[in-house]
């Protein structure tokens, strides 16, 4: 299981630095989104994968740290909405820059 | 325990709620507002300077949880000091002339207090994942601050903004993520703990987790090659948001001497050193690509953003160095180039509109209407920046020159750095004299400039003269701040043992 997880993690993280580095709004936006997933998933998974346990320290039990899902609540929040803003913000740049490539004109112009 | 601490952050999250709640009103009482809760802000950072001014260290316990478990704030005279200059340099971008009217106005008060909220969180928490969330928090203030005005370039500059610190936010979470899995814990203190303990086999993860953790500072901090998103963002975004930016790059700054102190520092285990072989030449790279850049700009606005790129490589060639001589030649430095580059940011607007339709551009302008009196300033800010006697520049270059010596990079050091200024001096006494003696009496000049549009920049200006007045204290208090900083075990114990000193009354 953890090394299925480590290669989702792997390809996730490679198709979002491929996405971020291209030359259009629209990929770059799915890039980070993809990276975000990337973080969130890792995150969540440096609690050690556990199957059934309560999140709560009891003498002789095991049991799932809770911390991580907590960080990953907060992480997701956060790039969610900063995913939205960037979404804007690459239409506001469409409308102001009459196109969507990052640096503004087309190449080649 | 006392609530001094969490007040640099209540006061301005408050304010900014009030502001924002007043957004719809028609009086104009967003910057009296504004100005007061700096003011204020201002008093309170005194307070906790006085406070932690003895070598205290003061931890607070967010919601009285216990140190390692929940979340702490502590303050010792590093963070106490960085509140201070950002409350200061708040003060003096409020006083400037407000850059956006109406709407867009009150907005501008109220992502500006935000700003001061996250600014404030960063320098004070204790907690690795909460540095994280208040570098967000300032992070998604500083976007819509950049982006307020809009226009093409802004716009454009704003994207990349965005979209780089958005991948450094990733990388931060990737960092944090790695180090508690092996360290189990995020606490920085309790971090530094766990660390020296650490076994062998672990060491790998934690080394590159401390290297991403780099690459996410360097990216703040606008180190080489880092550097290249700060020119655009901070040269074509409204004045007073990059002059407040100023103090952006030393949040970087900042975190790069608290984390790699605590965790990576001479006597922390392990660990030790992790960025010894990095940070003295990617700073003096920095110095020298920004120097280029600014010999290379169009722009007055731009050279000023390239500018505050040389300090940012200055400052952290000073941390690089290490040793308390080093980081408290780097800690004066530190408050002086805040200070002088949003003084010359703040002036720069103050030109622009002299100059009329050709704003900033360094080419042949309008004879300026009291051009005299502009040009007086001008000279005064851009030997503070450039680091010329008498002013705060010369001293911190200075000192930061005297640490150098007897180190193994002492070489290059002098070398780039001495090399750096000289062009420095040349490239602003070619803008100043492209501004103010090549003139076409035949160009449209703009509006005369009145005396109270210069209150901001001379009240910076004069937080630098101020910094020479006082040089002998203030250095004092940076080599006590830097002998704190580099032997941690009292800020370690500090925060541990907080717990059991008792709870709030």
């Amino acid at each position: 299981m953890e090394a299925l997880i480590a290669v989702v993690v792997g390809i996730l993280t490679a198709c979002g630095v491929y996405l971020s580095l291209r030359g259009r709004t629209f990929p770059v936006v799915l890039g980070l989104t993809l990276l975000s997933y990337a973080v969130n998933l890792f995150l969540f998974v440096m609690g050690r994968l556990t199957i059934g346990q309560p999140p709560i320290i009891r003498e002789g039990a095991s049991y799932a740290d809770p911390l991580p899902q907590a960080l990953v609540l907060t992480a997701i929040v956060i790039s969610f909405g900063m995913t939205a803003f960037v979404v804007i913000l690459s239409l506001r740049a469409r409308a102001e820059l009459k196109n969507d490539h990052v640096d503004g004109e087309e190449p080649g112009q | 325990m006392s609530h001094l601490i969490i007040l640099p952050l209540l006061l301005p999250l408050l304010t900014g709620i009030v502001l924002l709640l007043l957004r719809g009103s028609a009086m104009p009482l967003h910057k009296p507002i504004s100005l007061a809760a700096t003011l204020g802000l201002v008093a309170v950072a005194v307070m906790l300077l006085l406070q932690v001014g003895d070598g205290q260290i003061e931890v607070y316990l967010l919601g009285n949880w216990s140190a390692p478990f929940g979340i702490v704030l502590a303050a010792d005279r590093l963070a106490a000091v960085m509140v201070l200059v950002t409350a200061l340099l708040g003060t003096g971008v409020l006083l400037h002339r407000a850059p956006f009217d109406g709407h867009t106005g009150s907005l501008f008060h109220v992502l500006f207090q935000m700003q001061l909220f996250g600014l404030n969180g960063a320098f004070l928490t204790g907690d690795l994942f909460n540095l994280f969330v208040f570098f967000e928090v300032l992070l998604i203030a500083s976007y819509g601050l950049l982006l307020l005005g809009g226009g093409r370039d802004r716009t454009r500059a704003g994207l990349h903004y965005v979209v780089l610190n958005l991948v450094g936010s990733t990388l931060f979470l990737f960092a944090v993520g790695s180090l508690y899995g092996v360290l189990g814990t995020l606490n920085m203190a309790d971090m530094a703990v766990r660390l020296a303990e650490l076994p062998e086999s672990d060491l790998g993860v934690v080394r590159t987790a401390g290297l991403l953790l780099f690459a996410v500072f360097a990216l703040k901090a606008a180190l080489a090659p880092l550097h290249l998103w700060l020119p655009g963002a901070y040269g074509f975004t409204s004045a007073p948001v990059a002059a407040m930016f100023a103090i952006m790059t030393k949040v970087g700054a900042y975190a790069i001497l608290r984390v790699y102190s605590l965790l990576f520092g001479p006597d922390s285990g392990p660990a030790a050193g992790l960025l010894d072989p990095w940070l003295v030449p990617l700073a003096l790279l920095t110095v020298a690509a920004g120097t280029a850049g600014m010999l290379a700009s169009r722009q007055l606005s731009q050279q000023a953003a390239c500018l505050v790129v040389v300090s940012a490589g200055t400052l952290l060639t000073a941390f690089g160095l290490g040793g308390t001589t080093a980081v408290a030649a780097g800690l004066y430095y530190l408050a002086h180039t805040t200070f002088a580059a949003a003084a010359l940011f703040l002036l720069t607007d103050v030109i622009s509109r002299a100059r009329g339709a050709l704003a900033d551009q360094l080419v042949t302008g309008p004879d300026l209407p009291r051009g005299q009196l502009l040009a007086g300033v001008f000279m005064l800010i851009a030997i503070a920046v450039s680091g010329l006697p008498p002013l705060s520049g010369f001293i911190g270059k200075w000192l930061i020159l005297q640490s150098s010596i007897d180190n193994p990079w002492m070489a290059w050091v002098l070398g780039v750095l001495l090399l750096t200024s000289l062009l420095g001096v040349v490239g602003l006494a070619r803008s100043g004299s492209q501004l103010f003696f090549d003139t076409d009496a035949s160009v449209e000049a703009g509006p005369a400039t009145r005396l109270s549009n210069l209150t901001a920049p001379l009240f910076l200006l004069l937080l630098g003269i101020a910094l020479v007045m006082y040089a002998g204290p203030l250095y004092e208090f940076s080599r006590a701040a830097a002998a704190q900083l580099l032997h941690p075990s009292a800020y370690v114990e500090a925060v541990l043992q907080a717990a059991e000193a008792g709870s709030v009354r």
